[in-house]
C-alpha cells in the first residue's frame, strides 16, 4: 500500500489551500529554477528514467514523447498543449488537480514546456468545468504576479506563457488532433496522422499534447529523483496513478495508488467495498467507458496497470474503475455508452458516424431481447470493421465496450433474447 | 412551476453587440492567442456572447462575432453548432443539464430525472411556461465518482437522489442559490466519511 508520502496529488481532496501560498507550502514553486538548470536533454533523460507513461489513457513513454520535438527551435515555436477536455465516461481525476491542486499543474507546464523548447502553454479545460478554470485562470495570474511566470519565469532566465483556453461540451477534443482543431477555432474533428503534433500541431507548429495529470508528476519526479517514481508500481508499470472508482461500491473515490494495486484491494480498501459485497459483483469497466468490461472472474485476482489489463484484453485507460453489481443490467449499462459515442461522435468518418448510430440502435433492441440470435455475430463483426477504420480512436473507443459485452456475457444475451421470443410467442 | 411544457420557438433577434464592458473583455480574450491565429478566439467570444445574452445566441450574435474576428459566417455557424455548450435556442433562468452516462445511470440518474419531471412538468429539451427552468440531457460530465450530477448553468450538484433533487429545484424555485458540489456533503472526490490517505499529517 501506498504511503502518503509518496504521494504527488496532496490536496485531491481540496483540503488544504488551494492557492499559490498553499501550493508553496506543499512544495509546489520550490526552486523550480534548479529543475531548469538541468537542462532540456537531462529533463528528458530523466523522464524516460522515471518510465512515467502518458496518464490520458493510452500510455505512451512520456520522455520518448517529449524526445519527438525538434531539438533546436526554428523558425516555427514550440507550444506544449496541455489535455485537461477530461470527458472519458468514469473519468474524473485531471478535476481534482484542477481545481485543488493548479500550481502543481502550472509548474508541471514550465518544466516540459522548456524541456521540449517551448515559451507558450495552452491548457484545453473542457467547457463543463467552469469553476475548474476559474481556479486555474486564479492561479495563472497568481504565478504572473510572482513572476513565476512571463519574462524571466521562475527567476530561470526563460520566458514562459501559458494560457487557458475553454472548450464547450464536445469529447472528441481529448482526442489531440481534433483539440488542436478546436485550439484553431475550428469544429473539432481529428486530423491524419502523420504528420504528427511534434512535427506539424498548433498552428502548423511543432506541438506536444499531454495529460493534466502526466504533466502535473513532472516537477515531483524530477525532484525525488526518477528513480524513487520508477521503483513505485511494477516493471514497465511504474509510478502512482489516480483511479477514480465509481458505480456500484459503497463509497466511491478518486485515490491515489501504486499502479499494479490489485483491483480488488483496490476496491475494497478505499471504495468501502462492491455493494452487497465481493460476490455481488457482476463486472468492472476498469479504465474508462473505452475499454472492455471484466467479468468477476478475472476481477478476483487482475492488478491495474497498462501490461496486466492488456494481458486480460482490457487496457487502464484513464484508470477510471465503474463498478457494476449483480443488479446491474449489464446490456443497458453497455447500450448506454453505445448512445454516449453516437452522440459524440464528430461525424467525419462513415465508419464511425453510421456505425456508432447502428450500434446503438441494434444495443437497444438486445436491451429488450428483440433480436435473433445470429444477430449477436453481426453485431461483433459490425464492430470489427469500425475498429481500425477510422481517423481516430473513437471509432475503436465505440467498438470495444460491446465487444467485452459479447465476449463476457453473451449467455445474457442470448437468454434475453430466448425469453423476449418465448414471450411474444405465448401472447400469439 | 408546472404546467404543460412548450416547445423552444427560435425568437427573432435583430441586432447583438458586445457591452463596452465585454468588448473590452473580447479584446483581451483576442490578445491572447498569437499574432494572426484571432481565429482562436471564437469559442471564448461565443460564450461570452451568450453570458451576455441570457444564455443563449441568436443569429445575429453569431454574425457579429465573425465580423469582429474576420471569420466567415459559416465558420462561426460550425463552430457553433458543433458544440453543446452553445444554446442556439433560448433556455431557461437555471438551465439544468443532467448527467445520464453509465457511471451517473447507476447511482440513479433515473430517480434524478424522474423528481424534475415531476417537480418541474418538463422533460428534456423543454422549458417551464414561466420560462424559469429548462433541461437537457448531457452526456458524462466528468464529476463520476460524485454520481449522479446536474449541472445547473455553471455548477454542479452532486452525489443526488429523487429527494435531493426535489430539495434543489425547490431551492431554485425560490432563486435561493443553493451551495454547489457534493449535496452530501462529501470533501470533494473523497469517500463518504472522509479522506482515506492523505491523513498523515497536514501542511496547513
Amino acid at each position: 500500500m501506498l504511503q502518503d508520502k509518496d504521494r504527488i496529488f496532496t490536496n485531491l481532496y481540496g483540503v488544504h489551500d488551494w492557492r499559490l501560498a498553499g501550493a508553496k507550502k506543499r512544495g509546489i514553486w520550490d526552486n523550480t529554477k534548479a529543475l531548469i538548470e538541468l537542462g532540456k536533454a537531462e529533463i528528458i533523460e530523466k523522464m524516460k528514467a522515471s518510465g512515467l507513461r502518458g496518464r490520458g489513457g493510452a500510455g505512451f513513454p512520456t520522455g520518448l514523447k517529449w524526445s519527438f520535438m525538434p531539438k533546436e527551435v526554428g523558425e516555427r515555436p514550440h507550444y506544449l498543449v496541455v489535455n485537461a477536455d477530461e470527458s472519458e465516461p468514469g473519468t474524473c481525476k485531471d478535476r481534482d488537480i484542477l481545481r485543488y491542486d493548479p500550481h502543481r499543474l502550472l509548474e508541471g507546464c514550465v518544466v516540459a514546456g522548456f524541456a521540449m523548447g517551448a515559451e507558450t502553454a495552452f491548457i484545453y479545460i473542457r467547457g463543463e468545468f467552469v469553476n475548474e478554470a476559474h481556479n486555474i485562470q486564479a492561479a495563472i495570474d497568481e504565478a504572473y504576479d510572482a513572476g513565476l511566470l512571463g519574462d524571466n519565469a521562475c527567476g530561470a532566465g526563460i520566458r514562459f506563457d501559458i494560457v487557458l483556453h475553454r472548450g464547450a461540451g464536445a469529447y472528441i477534443c481529448g482526442e489531440e488532433t481534433a483539440l488542436l482543431e478546436s485550439l484553431e477555432g475550428k469544429k473539432g474533428q481529428p486530423r491524419l496522422k502523420p504528420p504528427f503534433p511534434a512535427g506539424v500541431g498548433l498552428y502548423g507548429c511543432p506541438s506536444t499534447v499531454n495529460n493534466v495529470e502526466t504533466i502535473a508528476v513532472a516537477p515531483e519526479i524530477l525532484r525525488r529523483g526518477p528513480e524513487w517514481f520508477e521503483a513505485l508500481g511494477r516493471p514497465k508499470n511504474s509510478g502512482t496513478k489516480i483511479f477514480c472508482i465509481s458505480g456500484h461500491v459503497n463509497k466511491p473515490c478518486n485515490v491515489e495508488e501504486e499502479l499494479g494495486i490489485p483491483l480488488k484491494e483496490l476496491i475494497e480498501k478505499y471504495a468501502g467495498g462492491v455493494r452487497g459485497g465481493w460476490d455481488n459483483l457482476l463486472a468492472v469497466i476498469p479504465g474508462g467507458s473505452s475499454v472492455p468490461c471484466l467479468p468477476k472472474d478475472i476481477c478476483d485476482n487482475v492488478l491495474m496497470d497498462f501490461d496486466s489489463l492488456r494481458e486480460v484484453q482490457s487496457g487502464l485507460g484513464t484508470a477510471a474503475v465503474i463498478v457494476m453489481d449483480k443488479s446491474t443490467d449489464i446490456v443497458k449499462a453497455i447500450a448506454n455508452l453505445a448512445h454516449f459515442y453516437k452522440h459524440e461522435s464528430c461525424g467525419q468518418c462513415t465508419p464511425c458516424r453510421e456505425g456508432t448510430g447502428w450500434m446503438w440502435r441494434v444495443m437497444e433492441r438486445m436491451v429488450a431481447g428483440k433480436a435473433e440470435p445470429d444477430e449477436i455475430d453481426t453485431l461483433f463483426d459490425v464492430t470489427k470493421q469500425i475498429e481500425g477504420h477510422t481517423i481516430c480512436a473513437l471509432g475503436d473507443a465505440a467498438a470495444w465496450p460491446i465487444q467485452g459485452l459479447i465476449r463476457h456475457f453473451r449467455p445474457e444475451m442470448e437468454a434475453r433474447i430466448k425469453r423476449y421470443h418465448e414471450m411474444a410467442a405465448a401472447a400469439d | 412551476m408546472s404546467g404543460p411544457a412548450r416547445e423552444v420557438a427560435v425568437p427573432h433577434v435583430e441586432s447583438f453587440e458586445f457591452t463596452p464592458e465585454n468588448l473590452e473583455t473580447a479584446n483581451k480574450i483576442v490578445a491572447k492567442y498569437p499574432e494572426g491565429r484571432q481565429q482562436s478566439a471564437v469559442m471564448p467570444l461565443l460564450d461570452l456572447a451568450q453570458r451576455q445574452h441570457d444564455n443563449w445566441l441568436p443569429m445575429a450574435a453569431i454574425e457579429y462575432i465573425a465580423k469582429f474576428l474576420g471569420m466567415a459566417k459559416m465558420r462561426v455557424l460550425e463552430v457553433a453548432t458543433f458544440y453543446t455548450m452553445y444554446n442556439l435556442a433560448p433556455v431557461g433562468k437555471y438551465h439544468l443539464q443532467l448527467c445520464m452516462t453509465t457511471p451517473c445511470w447507476l447511482r440513479g440518474a433515473d430517480a434524478m430525472h424522474e423528481a424534475c419531471k415531476k417537480k418541474l412538468g418538463i422533460d428534456f429539451g423543454e422549458t417551464t411556461p414561466d420560462g424559469k427552468f429548462s433541461m437537457m440531457q448531457v452526456e458524462c460530465l466528468g464529476a463520476c465518482v460524485n454520481a449522479p450530477v446536474i449541472q445547473v448553468n455553471d455548477d454542479f450538484y452532486e452525489d443526488l437522489d429523487g429527494p435531493s433533487t426535489e430539495a434543489l429545484l425547490d431551492k431554485l424555485a425560490k432563486d435561493e442559490a443553493p451551495e454547489h458540489g457534493s449535496v452530501i456533503g462529501r470533501q470533494g472526490s473523497a469517500p463518504e466519511g472522509g479522506p482515506q490517505t492523505l491523513v498523515e499529517g497536514g501542511d496547513d
